[in-house]
C-alpha cells in the first residue's frame, strides 16, 4: 500500500462522500449544545451539535449533527464519530474519544484497538502527517467541547488535555 | 573594507549567466541546468520521485553561495557588531554593514535607509506600532505621521494578514478608520473604487506590490502617487515582488517598504524595512533597549538616528551576510531575466491549468502584470487533499488560505492550492504539476 493509500483508505473516502450526520438538526426536547471549531491552517470550520437523552442512569448521546465543509480527512472523521457515538452512553463515548486521540498521537506507532475504534481505526495513518492531525481532530474536539458545555462527566483526562 | 577583501571563507560562487543585449531573455536550458546545480536540495527525492519544489512563494530554496557565505562568516569573522575593539568585531561589523549597503542598493535605497527586521511581518508591525504610538511627538522630530481619530488607513482586500491585522490594531488604538480597496472578479484592484477611497482623510496607504495568492502585480506607481498627492504616507508590502521583479522603492515612490529574506534565496530570520530617510527619522522607536540609544539615565533616554533606532538588541548578523550573498546571486542572474523566466513559466502554468476540467484559477487568467504564484480551487476537493495527492508525486505546493482569509472569502473559497515558481523552476515541473492536478478529482471520485 502506498503512503497515499495508507492515508486515504477506502473507508475514509467513503465516509468523506457520505458525511453521516451532516446538516444541523433541530435538537428536539432535552438538553443540547453546539460547539464551533476552526482549523487555523486552512480556515475550515465546523459547528457540531450534541443532543442528550438524560432519562436513564447515564446520559446518552441521543443525536449528533453538524455543519461545515472541509478536507476528506476532517469530513470522514466527523462522519465516523457520528456512527460511533450516537446512542452511546456519554462515558463510553468519551472512552472512544480518548482512544482516538491516543491513536492519532501515537503517530502510527501503535496498532489501533479496532474493538473500540471501529472504522475510526482507519485514521491511524493520519498521525504520521503532522499537518493533518488537526484535520482528524477537528470534529472530535468539537464533540468533546459540546459534552463539556453540557457538563456531562468531564473525565480525568480532561485535566491533562 | 568590503566583504570581498575580508577573509570570511569561501568567496561566493555566482552563476555564469551572460547578459544579452535587447529585451531580457529567459534562461536557456544550459543556464537553468547551471542554476539548479547551485541548489543542493533540488536533487533530493520525495515519494521516490525527484522533488518538484513549487512552493517558493512560501519560502525559497537557497543556493550554495548563500549557505557558504553564512558559514564562511561564522567560521572566520563571527563576533558582536558595533562594539568591541578587536579584529573580529571590526570584520564582523564591516561584513554586516556591507550587507546593509548591498541589500539596500538592490532595492533602490541608501545604506542608512535600510532597517534590518526579523521578517516582513515584523517590519509592517513596526510601522503600524510607530504610527499608533501615543508617545510619538514626545521624541524630538517624531509624530508627524501619527494616526488620530478621523484619519483613514487604506489597505486592499488582497492583503496578506501581515498587512491587515497590524492596521486593524493600529486603528483600534488610535480611533483611525480602516478602509480597503475592493477587488475585481479577475483578481485586480478596483481602481475606480480606489480613486474614491484615497482622499484627503487618507493618512496611510498600505498596499501589497504583488499578491501572494493571486499573483497580481498592482499598479503601485500610480496608486502610491495618488496617496502621496493627498499627503498620505505610503507603505509597500514587497515580499513577493522583490524576489521576482526588478524593484526600486525610490522610483516607485514608496515611503516605506518591507521584504523578507527567505523568499529571495536568503535565510529565515531576516527581512528589511526600507524607507525614505526623512520618513524613518520622523518615526518613534518601537522596540527599545541596547544598540538603539544615545544617552541613557535612570529616567530618560535619547535615541539614535535610523536605521539603528529600530534595531534594538543583537541583530541577525550572519543572516544579513547570507542575504547579501542572495542579492549578489540574484544580481548576477539579472532581475530582468529572473522576471522573464517567471513570465514564460507562468504563462505555461496558466495555460496548463486552464485545460483541466473542474479547476478554477484565482486571479488574473493571463501572465500580464502577474508573478508566478498561481492559486487554484479544485471543484469538490479540499486543498489539503489536493496537496496530499500532489505530494505523492513529489510535487510540493502550498495549501490553505495563505494568510489571506478575506481574499479567499471574496472569491467564494475557504482555501486554495498554490503552485509558485522561482529562478530554478522548470517547464517540466510545471507540466508535472498540471498532469498530477488533472488526476486529483478522479482520485476522490469527482472527475
Amino acid at each position: 500500500m502506498s503512503a497515499l493509500e495508507q492515508l486515504y483508505q477506502q473507508v475514509i473516502l467513503d465516509h468523506a462522500r457520505e458525511r453521516h450526520g451532516h446538516g444541523l438538526r433541530d435538537p428536539g426536547d432535552g438538553r443540547s449544545a453546539d460547539s464551533h471549531q476552526m482549523n487555523p491552517l486552512c480556515g475550515d470550520e465546523v459547528t457540531l451539535r450534541v443532543a442528550l437523552d438524560e432519562s436513564g442512569d447515564a446520559p446518552v448521546v441521543r443525536d449528533l449533527s453538524w455543519a461545515g465543509d472541509g478536507c476528506s480527512i476532517s469530513q470522514a472523521a466527523i462522519s465516523v464519530l457520528h456512527d460511533l457515538v450516537v446512542d452511546q452512553p456519554v462515558p463510553q463515548a468519551r472512552e472512544v474519544v480518548e482512544a482516538y486521540r491516543g491513536m492519532i498521537r501515537a503517530r502510527g506507532s501503535v496498532e489501533p484497538d479496532e474493538e473500540v475504534l471501529g472504522d475510526a481505526a482507519a485514521f491511524s495513518g493520519v498521525g504520521r502527517h503532522a499537518n493533518r492531525v488537526k484535520c482528524a481532530m477537528l470534529g472530535w474536539t468539537a464533540f468533546e467541547d459540546a459534552l463539556n458545555r453540557l457538563g456531562v462527566t468531564a473525565g480525568p483526562e480532561e485535566e491533562a488535555r | 573594507m568590503s566583504l570581498d577583501t575580508v577573509p570570511v571563507g569561501p568567496v561566493p560562487t555566482e552563476p555564469a549567466v551572460a547578459e544579452p543585449a535587447g529585451p531580457a531573455q529567459p534562461f536557456d536550458d544550459a543556464e537553468l541546468t547551471g542554476i539548479r546545480a547551485d541548489f543542493a536540495l533540488l536533487s533530493r527525492e520525495v515519494a521516490g520521485r525527484p522533488v518538484r519544489y513549487l512552493d517558493s512563494a512560501a519560502t525559497a530554496q537557497r543556493p550554495r553561495s548563500v549557505l557558504d557565505a553564512e558559514r564562511g562568516y561564522l567560521e572566520h569573522a563571527n563576533a558582536a557588531v558595533h562594539r568591541g575593539a578587536h579584529t573580529l568585531a571590526e570584520e564582523a561589523t564591516d561584513a554586516f554593514e556591507e550587507a546593509r549597503a548591498g541589500v539596500a542598493a538592490f532595492v533602490g535605497r541608501d545604506p542608512d535607509e535600510l532597517v534590518w527586521t526579523r521578517n516582513a511581518t515584523e517590519g509592517l508591525n513596526l510601522i503600524a506600532l510607530a504610527l499608533s504610538d501615543p508617545l510619538a511627538g514626545t521624541d524630538p522630530g517624531t509624530g508627524r505621521y501619527t494616526l488620530r481619530p478621523g484619519d483613514e488607513v487604506v489597505v486592499t482586500e488582497m492583503e496578506h494578514h501581515a498587512n491587515l491585522v497590524p492596521w486593524q490594531r493600529a486603528c483600534a488604538r488610535t480611533g483611525a478608520t480602516l478602509r480597503w480597496i475592493p477587488l475585481t472578479d479577475d483578481g485586480r484592484l478596483d481602481l475606480a473604487a480606489a480613486a474614491d477611497i484615497i482622499g484627503p482623510r487618507t493618512k496611510v496607504l498600505a498596499v501589497t506590490h504583488a499578491s501572494n495568492v493571486l499573483g497580481t502585480v498592482n499598479p503601485v506607481t500610480e496608486l502610491l502617487a495618488r496617496a502621496t498627492a493627498v499627503g498620505a504616507l505610503t507603505v509597500l508590502d514587497a515580499c513577493q515582488s522583490v524576489p521576482h521583479l526588478p524593484v526600486d522603492f525610490a522610483a516607485l515612490g514608496a515611503d516605506l517598504a518591507v521584504f523578507s529574506g527567505h523568499k529571495m534565496l536568503g535565510p529565515t530570520g531576516i527581512g528589511g524595512l526600507a524607507g525614505r530617510r526623512e520618513v524613518l527619522a520622523e518615526l518613534p522607536p518601537v522596540i527599545t533597549g541596547g544598540s538603539m540609544v544615545e544617552r541613557v539615565t535612570m529616567t530618560e533616554t535619547t535615541f539614535r538616528e535610523p536605521p539603528q533606532r529600530f534595531e534594538a538588541g543583537t541583530p541577525p548578523v550572519s543572516q544579513a551576510v547570507a542575504l547579501h550573498a542572495a542579492v549578489r546571486y540574484l544580481g548576477s542572474l539579472g532581475m530582468d531575466r529572473v522576471a522573464a523566466h517567471d513570465q514564460v513559466l507562468t504563462t505555461r502554468l496558466l495555460e496548463g491549468v486552464r485545460e483541466i476540467p473542474g479547476v478554477r484559477v484565482l486571479g488574473p487568467q493571463t501572465a500580464e502584470s502577474r508573478i508566478g504564484a498561481v492559486s487554484v480551487v479544485v471543484d469538490g476537493v479540499h486543498p489539503h487533499d489536493v496537496g496530499q495527492v500532489l505530494d505523492a508525486s513529489g510535487i510540493e505546493v502550498r495549501v490553505g488560505h495563505h494568510c489571506a482569509q478575506p481574499l479567499h472569502r471574496r472569491y467564494g473559497a475557504t482555501a486554495s492550492t498554490r503552485a509558485s515558481l522561482y529562478v530554478y523552476s522548470t517547464a517540466a515541473e510545471v507540466d508535472a504539476f498540471c498532469e498530477a492536478l488533472a488526476g486529483v478529482r478522479g482520485y476522490f471520485g469527482r472527475g
